[in-house]
C-alpha cells in the first residue's frame, strides 16, 4: 500500500483537485461524446506562425535564451502591447517572457505575497487563481460576479469585499468562464479603488483580442495604474498557441526583477523554438487571429440562441469562447445537471461550481468547436431536457 | 457574402435543416437560398470528397497539359468548350505559360485514358500535342488532408 501521502505537504494534501479532472476521466472514455468542455482554440496554430518554429529549429535554434526572453521577442511583445492596449514597457527591464499566462501569474503572486498576504480575485474565475494563492500560504477572497450584471466586475462588490491585509487583485477581462468583459466606466472605477487601498493588480488580459462587443480596455492604460499594474498575456487563445505555452508580463521593473527571480530558478527561459513562433504571431498574426474571433463569434450567436430556445437562460458573452447558461430551471445544480447529462446524452459540459461558487447554477459550454459538433449537442440537450420536468 | 454560401464553404458537413438552425433561417428558407445561388449561376453544384484511395480503387486520374493552336479554329473557348463536354472531363482550365490547357479527367483504366487522348483529344483541330500525368497518391483534396488521422489526438476533450 503507498503510503507516501504523509510527504505531501499539508497545504498540498488539503487543496482541492480542479472539478475538470473527473470530468476529462470520464469523457476521454466515453467514445461518442460531444464535448463543450474543450478550453482552447479549435483551430490548429496558423500556418505561418508553426513555419517560424520549424525554420527555427532547423536552423538548429535550440539552445537556452536570455532568462527574460530574446531581446527580439521582448520587442516585439513591447511594440504589441503599445499599440494595441497603450502603455509602454522597456523590453530590458519591464517585460518578461513566461510558459503561459499560467506561469506568469503563479510567479507574480510567489514573488510579490508573503505568508498571509490577502488577494481579491473575481468569480466565476478560471481554475488556478485561488490555488496559486493558497499554495503561495496567502488567502484568496473571492468577490461574486452576477449572470444580470453579464458578469462584469462591480466596483461596489469590490469595495464591499475588501479587507485589511489585502495586498493584490486578480483581474481577467474577457473572463473564462463567463466571457464577462469591463467597460471603461467600471475599470476607472475599479483603479480608483486600488490606488486608494494601495493594490497592486494582476491582469490577466489571455482573452482580449477575442472581445466581441465594445473595445477591449486595459486597466494598466489607466491614469495612475501602470505602475501598480502587471499585465499577464499570451498567444494559447488568440492566435491558437497553446501546446506553444508561451506566454509574458508587462509591469514596473521592480516588480518583473522579483518575478525574474523566481523566473530563472524555477523555470530557466521560455522554450526558444516557441519564443520565435510567437515574434511570427506578434508581426503578421493579426489577419488569422480576426478571422478565428469572427468564426467564434458566429459560433456564439449560434450557441447562446440555441440555449435560450431550450429554455436555458444565457446571457451573450462579450468576449472568450464560453457560453455560461443558467441551469437552475432543470431544478439541478450544475454537477448534477453536468452528470446527468453526460451520462444520459453524452455531452460534456463543465460544471459552473468548478470556477469558484458563484458559479453554482450554471454550467460552462465552450463554442471553440465545429458547428456539427455544437448542433448535434444543442439536439441532445433538447432531448435531455425534455425527459425531466421543469419549472 | 451570403451566410448560407459562407457556412457550405466552411466545409462541415451539415444539412439544410443544420444550416438553417445555426442561421435561425429555418429549413425553406436555406433550401430557397441554394436553390437562387444555382440560379445566379454562383453555386455550380456540391458533391462529397471522397478519399481519392477509396474512390480510384477503381478508376485512374490524370492531369493533361493541351497546347493549342487557335488560328482558323476560332479561338480558346470553342476548343476549351468542346473538351469540357467530354464526360470524361472533371475540369478544365485555360492557364498561362507553357501550355495552354490543364484538364483533368478519370477513367476506369490507365487505358480508357489513353485512348481518350490519341482518340479524342488528339483529333480535334486546334489541339497540337499532349503531356498527360497520372495522379498516384493523394494528401490533400479540396482542402481536406487525406490521412489526417491523429492530427490532434492528444488533445483533452475537456481542459480548463
Amino acid at each position: 500500500m503507498d503510503s507516501s501521502g504523509r510527504f505531501v505537504a499539508r497545504h498540498v494534501a488539503t487543496l482541492p483537485k480542479s472539478g475538470i479532472r473527473d470530468f476529462f476521466a470520464i469523457v476521454s472514455k466515453m467514445k461518442d461524446a460531444v464535448s463543450l468542455g474543450i478550453g482552447e482554440p479549435d483551430f490548429v496554430t496558423p500556418y505561418h506562425i508553426r513555419e517560424a518554429a520549424i525554420s527555427s529549429l532547423e536552423k538548429g535554434r535550440t539552445s537556452y535564451t536570455d532568462n527574460r526572453g530574446t531581446q527580439q521577442f521582448r520587442e516585439e511583445i513591447s511594440r504589441y502591447v503599445a499599440k494595441n492596449y497603450g502603455p509602454e514597457y522597456d523590453p530590458e527591464t519591464e517585460i518578461l517572457g513566461t510558459i503561459g499566462v499560467s506561469e506568469a501569474l503563479d510567479i507574480l503572486l510567489r514573488s510579490t505575497l508573503n505568508p498571509g498576504d490577502k488577494v481579491l480575485y473575481h468569480e466565476p474565475c478560471y481554475v488556478s487563481y485561488a490555488p496559486s494563492v493558497t499554495l503561495c500560504h496567502a488567502e484568496a477572497i473571492p468577490i461574486r460576479t452576477v449572470a444580470a450584471d453579464q458578469f462584469a466586475l462591480d466596483p461596489a462588490a469590490l469595495r464591499a469585499a475588501w479587507q485589511p491585509g489585502c495586498k493584490l487583485l486578480i483581474l481577467n477581462f474577457p473572463t473564462n468562464p463567463t466571457g464577462g468583459t469591463a467597460d471603461r466606466a467600471k475599470l476607472e472605477a475599479i483603479a480608483k479603488f486600488a490606488i486608494e487601498k494601495d493594490l497592486l493588480v494582476a491582469s490577466d488580459e489571455i482573452y482580449s483580442e477575442l472581445t466581441f462587443e465594445g473595445d477591449h480596455v486595459s486597466i494598466a492604460s489607466l491614469p495612475g495604474m501602470r505602475e501598480r499594474t502587471v499585465f499577464l498575456h499570451g498567444f494559447s487563445k488568440a492566435f491558437a498557441m497553446t501546446g506553444f505555452r508561451i506566454g509574458y508580463a508587462c509591469g514596473p521593473a521592480a516588480v518583473i526583477d522579483g518575478m525574474l527571480k523566481v523566473h530563472q530558478y524555477g523555470i530557466m527561459c521560455a522554450p526558444i523554438m516557441s519564443q520565435e513562433a510567437a515574434v511570427e504571431a506578434l508581426r503578421n498574426g493579426r489577419d488569422s487571429m480576426l478571422h478565428m474571433r469572427d468564426k467564434y463569434r458566429e459560433r456564439r450567436d449560434f450557441i447562446v440562441r440555441r440555449f435560450n430556445e431550450l429554455g436555458l437562460k444565457c446571457h451573450l458573452p462579450r468576449g472568450a469562447f464560453y457560453a455560461f447558461p443558467d441551469i437552475t430551471s432543470t431544478g439541478m445544480d450544475s454537477m448534477t445537471f453536468a452528470q446527468k447529462l453526460l451520462e444520459q446524452q453524452k455531452v460534456a459540459m463543465v460544471p459552473g461550481t468548478a470556477f469558484g461558487a458563484a458559479g453554482a447554477g450554471f454550467c460552462r459550454a465552450s463554442f471553440s468547436t465545429s458547428y456539427e459538433k455544437i448542433h448535434e449537442a444543442g439536439e441532445r440537450i433538447a432531448r435531455f431536457l425534455d425527459a425531466i420536468p421543469r419549472r | 457574402m451570403n451566410s448560407v454560401l459562407k457556412l457550405i464553404l466552411d466545409g462541415e458537413a451539415l444539412d439544410t435543416a443544420q444550416i438553417g438552425k445555426i442561421l435561425g433561417l429555418g429549413a425553406e428558407a436555406v433550401d430557397r437560398e441554394l436553390a437562387a445561388l444555382r440560379q445566379q449561376g454562383v453555386l455550380l453544384g456540391m458533391r462529397p470528397v471522397l478519399n481519392p484511395s477509396y474512390e480510384s480503387e477503381h478508376r485512374v486520374r490524370a492531369v493533361i497539359e493541351i497546347k493549342i493552336r487557335t488560328e482558323g479554329v476560332g479561338g480558346f473557348d470553342g476548343i476549351a468548350e468542346r473538351i469540357s463536354s467530354f464526360e470524361q472531363v472533371e475540369s478544365c482550365y485555360l492557364m498561362s505559360g507553357g501550355y495552354d490547357l490543364l484538364v483533368v479527367v478519370t477513367a476506369d483504366n490507365l487505358y480508357k485514358v489513353a485512348g481518350f487522348v490519341h482518340e479524342r483529344l488528339a483529333r480535334i483541330d486546334g489541339v497540337q500535342g499532349t503531356s498527360t500525368h497520372f495522379f498516384l497518391r493523394a494528401y490533400k483534396k479540396d482542402g481536406f488532408i487525406v490521412n489526417a488521422e491523429g492530427s490532434r489526438r492528444d488533445q483533452p476533450s475537456v481542459s480548463p
